[in-house]
């Protein structure tokens, strides 16, 4: 079993797309011979030729409404927008057509595409390179918005997302994309796509996080553990459509529960979540849900972005004053 | 705002300067076979010749006009919502359509009703569409086709898509997007223009040029001379035909979609016409534009042209006028009936074709919805 990096696990996952059904087509910009900005379509051109991967012109809107196309047509179209910070023009399509083509044809025409984007700070990136405007993409109805927080969990959601007959925005975190290597099979095994995955049972709090955030949340239980709080990590991984129960019923055994995201406050996808807790855990709860985000700011060019992406420290302080509220 | 004149003559190379060459050249072509008294130019296609042909698409332009007709009035008493109509300019949705092979995928705007009547779709389902009921889009005789694009100019990327599909199986067949003068100011334009050129793909823009972007008018669009040649910059090749004609458009259209199923890649057809309807029934055109211009365009309409030349030839009566309008008086009115005849869908049916299978949580929603007596 081979160990892989995230990046490295998107590209096992969209070569196993493509093996098993030939409809599985990739566009983007660059994702041909050069393999993609971050390399997650590395070798797929050579492996699967020219009338698979699809190098587009430098435009994001004309990815999308291709994938809407591709997609009615049967394909199976995988588009990579090249940052998170990219994916404005993609709106249009996504709200517009991708979500609801289903919908509005009543079921005679349908759009199974998948638009892949890096997401998120810490990577020294240029402007509008670290973006996590997640909660814009969760709040479209029809439309299944993924975020995942490791190699393994990258690979089997990438293939649900391929394989689910409805369109999915798929937010890779590129903090994560080489930062931390684990065995992989290449099994051809997908994840659920409607299920938050328990990363650590605990008993005290509940720590609930997606993306990049996972990291500091587990690194975060570590520290609390060596304190003696034990807390429960929940990776939510499938934003839309959510997996409340999962939360609700780590809630139900802690009494206490830390939100943490890596996109600004208001708004943000912790205060639905929050919103839900609130309206259906509120019995379970002994302390005011807590959130860990950044603040309601632009995203801080290099110098300033660790200030503003939510530490393990912030999520431990936030971890206390839950156990510790009377 | 820019003077268009000055513009040009700043940026036009000066031929006197040797250091200077010329490096692309470009020439757009206007097409008419019919004016607007039925009098025919030389080298008419085939379909001049064709009687049962031409009969039939007069009979779609009919049966069209008297739908919109009909449609506009039952928007006035609150039969359906806000009516998009399509009157003068039925020429270009029927001549297109006409050409148009049975599997090649229309991808219509809100004003293409005389395409979808003529590809199948029924006057009942239409008016479920405007009478506000996804159903309307939801059995059609094209199973592969579109349903109308609101958004302007965002179906062109679907175009696209959807011939590099038909390009990759390798399939003798092609998508037609259509669009509005309005949609070719839009950027999705564009950029679906650039790939069908770049890809050469099996795809054929018609853009009905009537003049009028709601209450912007053609001059207020765009400084280009026409609109056809913005797709030169996309190395697709253009034309401009009269959009009234609709010997032209079907001609035109036929050439195309045979570049096109041969793999010769994409063309655009500009066709100019004249929108003698409000933009929809939600819409005044006289806060913008006079009588007297709308009353100038009247002459040109499309039907009359056709009907004298017919009429010239000795293929069309004022008993076949008068059979004619009956039988599509009679469609109309079935289709308004059968709409009228269908109740709303159930509420729940908001939840149920959002996705292939209902998440789980939505499924709560859903049981929620019920309960709560919504449904």
């Amino acid at each position: 079993m081979a160990e892989l990096t995230m990046v490295g696990a998107v590209t096992m996952a969209l070569a196993r797309a493509m093996e098993d059904d030939p409809r599985v087509v990739l566009l983007g910009e660059d994702v041909g011979a050069d393999g993609g900005v971050f390399r997650a379509t590395d070798g797929l051109l050579a492996r699967f030729g020219r009338d698979r991967v699809l190098d587009t012109p430098l435009a994001e809107l004309l990815i999308s409404g291709v994938c809407v196309g591709l997609a009615a047509q049967g394909f199976r179209p995988v588009g990579e927008i090249q940052f998170m910070g990219f994916l404005y023009p993609a709106f249009d399509q996504l709200v517009n057509h991708a979500s609801r083509l289903r919908n509005r044809s009543r079921g005679r025409l349908s759009c199974p595409m998948v638009l892949r984007a890096p997401m998120g700070a810490g990577i020294h990136a240029p402007e509008h390179h670290s973006e996590s405007t997640e909660a814009m993409l969760a709040h479209i109805p029809g439309l299944r918005t993924v975020i995942p927080s490791s190699p393994r969990r990258a690979y089997g959601l990438l293939l649900a997302a391929i394989r689910d007959p409805d369109p999915v925005v798929f937010l890779e975190p590129s903090r994560l994309y080489r930062a931390l290597r684990e065995e992989v099979a290449d099994d051809g095994q997908a994840l659920p796509l409607d299920t938050c995955f328990r990363l650590r049972e605990g008993r005290d709090v509940t720590l609930v996080a997606w993306g990049a955030m996972v990291k500091e949340a587990l690194a975060a239980a570590d520290d609390l553990a060596a304190e003696g709080v034990l807390a429960e990590v929940i990776d939510v991984a499938t934003l839309a459509p959510l997996d409340m129960d999962t939360i609700l019923a780590s809630v139900a055994k802690t009494g206490r529960c830390v939100i943490i995201h890596e996109a600004p406050l208001t708004g943000g996808f912790g205060a639905e979540i929050a919103a839900r807790l609130a309206g259906q855990g509120l019995m379970s709860l002994m302390a005011p849900v807590e959130r860990v985000t950044a603040p309601d700011v632009v995203v801080p060019l290099a110098r300033l972005e660790g200030h503003y992406i939510p530490s393990r420290t912030h999520i431990e302080e936030a971890a206390r004053r839950a156990v510790g509220y009377a | 705002m820019p003077d268009v004149a000055t513009n040009l003559q700043r940026v036009h190379p000066d031929r006197s300067h040797p250091e200077r060459t010329v490096v692309a050249r470009f020439e757009i072509c206007y097409r008419r076979y019919l004016d607007a008294d039925g009098n025919t130019a030389d080298g008419l296609p085939p379909l001049a010749r064709d009687a049962d042909r031409l009969r039939a698409l007069y009979r779609a332009m009919t049966l069209t006009r008297l739908f919109d007709k009909r449609a506009v009035a039952m928007q006035r008493i609150g039969q359906i919502g806000t009516y998009a109509s399509s009157l003068g300019q039925e020429a270009v949705p029927v001549g297109v359509a006409a050409a148009m092979a049975q599997n090649d995928v229309l991808l219509p705007t809100y004003r293409d009703q005389g395409a979808m009547l003529w590809r199948g779709v029924t006057p009942a389902q239409l008016l479920l569409s405007w009478g506000g009921d996804e159903r309307g889009n939801q059995h059609w005789g094209p199973a592969e086709d579109f349903p109308p694009a609101i958004p302007i100019a965002s179906q062109a990327p679907h175009a696209v898509g959807v011939a590099t599909a038909i390009k990759l199986r390798g399939e003798h067949r092609a998508a037609v997007c259509m669009l509005g003068d309005g949609a070719t100011s839009k950027g999705d334009f564009y950029e679906a223009l650039n790939l069908a050129g770049v890809w050469s793909l099996p795809v054929l823009f018609v853009v009905t040029n009537n003049q009028w972007a709601i209450s912007l008018p053609r001059a207020s669009q765009s400084a280009a001379e026409t609109l056809a040649q913005k797709a030169i910059a996309g190395g697709v090749p253009a034309e401009q035909v009269d959009g009234n004609d609709v010997l032209a458009v079907h001609q035109a259209a036929t050439e195309a979609l045979e570049r096109a199923r041969s793999g010769l890649g994409a063309s655009l057809i500009e066709a100019l016409t004249y929108r003698l309807s409000d933009h929809t029934t939600a819409d005044d055109a006289s806060r913008y534009r006079s009588t007297e211009e709308v009353s100038a365009h009247w002459p040109a309409e499309p039907l009359t042209r056709l009907r004298a030349y017919l009429g010239r030839l000795g293929w069309w009566s004022k008993a076949d006028e008068e059979a004619l309008l009956k039988d599509c008086e009679r469609i109309v009115e079935e289709g308004r009936a059968a709409y009228l005849a269908m109740p709303a869908d159930h509420p729940t049916a908001m939840f149920d074709h959002l996705f292939a299978t209902l998440p789980r949580s939505l499924a709560v929603q859903r049981r929620r919805f019920e309960e709560n007596g919504h449904g």
